[in-house]
């Protein structure tokens, strides 16, 4: 418990999340592949809140990137943890991650037009580069499991693709 | 040289071009291939006569574009194929629009 405890903390810290907890020992795979889940699912619903909103051609054609892209790594997350036959683990890295995904998602709801776009586009590009942060540093050197260590440095991969993704639109906007 | 001898003379030509990480068109009608894999061309440069076609294959979930800065571009839905027929000044460095990290070049050969 001490083990899980201090792993999913420093996976929050990586993060970003407020917990001040020094991590000690890392998290376990079923944790990551709950952590790594979260922050997809988390983006997805990013993506479909601004979908909703937005009227630039740009940051829609972005938003459909990151909900198509994140569901087609979150569906093969999912196959994986089946194929491991593993439990992905609730842990307080995921639900702190979430409580602040909530709360940045109700903030940029209240916007609209160009603010909202330059908010969401900005918001993306933090996020990924705290999501990458975490893979490259406690996520990936973390996972035991062979495939769910490709999958994360697959995922790795695709989410720099998206943080430049990001950057450019937010260039865009200027 | 024989018929025989010759093909095997091809195929180790290719197999050195494979190696070497580069694709190298033989005639203007020829098809180069270029898989798309794991958020990589391979191979990341081809070599190609004016008038060969290039071929992009997406094998990835996702959607991915080859596009040529202020120049053409092709989206790629996960699954499909994308083809073009190389014009002069096409040697150029090309990436994907959704993940930028993805590059790949075209090299316009005689």
């Amino acid at each position: 418990m001490k083990t899980f405890m201090a792993g999913a903390a420093g996976a929050a810290l990586l993060l970003g999340a407020s917990v001040a907890v020094v991590a000690q020992d890392k998290p376990t795979d079923p944790q990551i592949a709950h952590i790594a889940y979260s922050a997809g699912v988390i983006d997805i619903a990013a993506a479909k809140l601004a979908l909703s909103k937005t009227k630039n051609k740009d940051v829609a054609e972005f938003a459909k990137s990151m909900r198509d892209d994140h569901e087609a790594v979150n569906a093969q997350a999912l196959a994986l943890v089946k194929k491991l036959n593993v439990t992905p683990q609730d842990n307080p890295t995921s639900q702190s991650l979430s409580k602040d995904a909530e709360k940045q998602r109700a903030e940029l709801a209240k916007l609209d037009g160009a603010a909202f776009d330059k908010a969401y586009v900005a918001h993306e590009v933090a996020y990924h580069k705290q999501v990458n942060g975490a893979l490259e540093k406690l996520l990936i050197p973390s996972a035991s499991n062979a495939d769910l260590k490709a999958l994360l440095q697959t995922g790795l991969k695709l989410f720099q693709g998206h943080q430049l993704h990001a950057e450019n639109v937010a260039a865009g906007l200027k | 040289m024989t018929t025989r001898a010759l093909n095997r003379r091809r195929l180790l030509l290719s197999g050195a071009a494979v190696l070497a990480g580069v694709v190298v068109a033989r005639a203007s009608n020829d098809t180069v291939h270029v898989s798309i894999d794991k958020l990589s061309f391979t191979p990341a440069e081809v070599k190609a006569k004016v008038g060969a076609t290039i071929e992009w294959v997406n094998t990835d979930r996702i959607a991915h574009s080859v596009t040529v800065k202020s120049g053409w571009e092709l989206v790629i839905q996960p699954g499909q194929t994308a083809t073009h027929v190389v014009a002069a000044g096409d040697g150029v460095d090309y990436y994907c629009r959704f993940h930028p990290n993805m590059r790949g070049r075209i090299v316009i050969v005689a």
